[in-house]
């Protein structure tokens, strides 16, 4: 972001940057930036927030109303938000077809309130990868992996398994949003890794991954580094 | 993330340009995000990409192309006014606190290779470039 402003204040245009990392903006010395100890991912604060949201704005651009003629200008926003570490109280379905791996299961069970979310919505960030019918397959393959199947024997719908996951996490916390209504930042990612089917067995799978000498990218980016 | 922010290597400016802007309510302003948002049915971010995509000012139809899976996504599927502040751009032109909402805006993928050369030296400019054809007076730039 700071070398964007940078280009395009050259270019002539005021910049202000929602600054998420304040030795970054202090060693880029972008023209103005207001610093905001938000969620990463949340550069506005808090969602459906329209009024917190205003503040922000209101204080980024009061950094253009200065009789200053150089910077870099940082200014601290006066209000933290933290992130929810805690995984977000959300129902899971019920066991439906015990020949199925807990994981698929799971995954089908929830696909009545992924399809609300995206008749709500009107799209959907699944997709890069894989669709939403496919995500149950994926986990599939993922159980095998972790049940003892050879990782290089298992055919991964959509292959690369850093889009398959964004698709996976994408499917199941827009479920959840639909049934849980909103959530604080990492809660879901909690709730994902800790209280889900899919999350334990993207863990495990991705453990067995690593121990069966599968690439670093292949293997790390399923999940965030600290997990 | 945060705490590696502080080590994190960053590319350096010599100086800092600088831009005066109009009276915010005469300015025309427009959103730049890294957060590599798109219209659904753009083009998808590729890992490493350095292009950008445009947004329309009226386009609600916005997913996260955004690789990393080290931050909060859902924050967006709640509420894209939480990257990309669209509908409060509108809220303060319609209250004539900012002159007027651009007619297009730009998306970034936040996660670009160290030296940040093509940003710097190509699809930043040409966004730029873009941004004054549409007389864009300031811009907010969003991070994830």
């Amino acid at each position: 972001m700071s070398v964007l402003a940078h280009v395009i204040e050259a270019a002539g245009i005021s910049t202000v940057v929602l600054a998420s990392m304040r030795p970054v903006v202090e060693k880029m010395r972008p023209p103005r930036s207001l610093y905001c100890e938000f969620p990463l991912g949340r550069p506005l604060g808090i969602p459906g927030d329209a009024e917190f949201q205003h503040r922000v704005l209101t204080e980024a651009f009061s950094l253009l109303d200065t009789t200053a003629d150089h910077g870099p200008i940082i200014r601290d926003f006066d209000e933290v938000v933290e992130s929810d570490e805690q995984p977000v109280e959300c129902a899971l379905p019920p066991r439906f077809d015990p020949n199925l791996p807990a994981c698929v299961d799971e995954a089908r069970g929830l696909r009545n309130a992924y399809d609300r979310a995206v008749a709500k919505r009107r799209h959907t960030d699944v997709g890069r990868a894989v669709d939403a019918d496919t995500v149950p397959e994926v986990l599939a393959a993922f159980h095998r992996i972790a049940s003892g199947d050879d990782w290089t024997t298992v055919a991964i719908p959509g292959k690369n398994t850093v889009a398959v996951m964004h698709d996976v996490r994408a499917y199941y916390e827009e479920a959840a949003l639909e049934l849980v209504g909103t959530a604080g930042a990492r809660s879901l990612e909690a709730w994902f890794f800790e209280a889900t089917e899919a999350g334990k067995t993207t863990l495990a799978a991705r453990q067995a991954i690593k121990d069966g000498g599968g690439p670093f990218p292949f293997w790390f980016y399923m999940a965030p580094g600290h997990r | 993330m945060r705490e590696m922010g502080k080590n994190l290597p960053v590319p350096t400016f010599d100086g800092t340009a600088w831009a005066s802007a109009p009276r915010l309510r005469d300015a025309t302003v427009a959103i730049v995000t890294s957060a590599a948002i798109h219209r659904a049915h753009d083009d998808r971010f590729s890992a490493g990409d350095t292009g950008y995509r445009m947004i329309p000012s009226d386009a609600h139809d916005l997913v996260m192309g955004h690789w990393s899976p080290n931050f909060d996504h859902t924050g967006f599927q709640i509420d894209l006014n939480v990257v990309f502040p669209i509908d409060r751009l509108h809220e303060l032109a319609a209250d004539k606190v900012i002159g007027r909402v651009a007619p297009r805006h730009y998306s970034f993928a936040g996660n670009q290779p160290d030296d940040v050369s093509a940003i710097r030296l190509d699809s930043g400019p040409a966004v730029a470039a873009e941004l004054k054809r549409d007389g864009v007076d300031v811009v907010l730039l969003t991070p994830v």
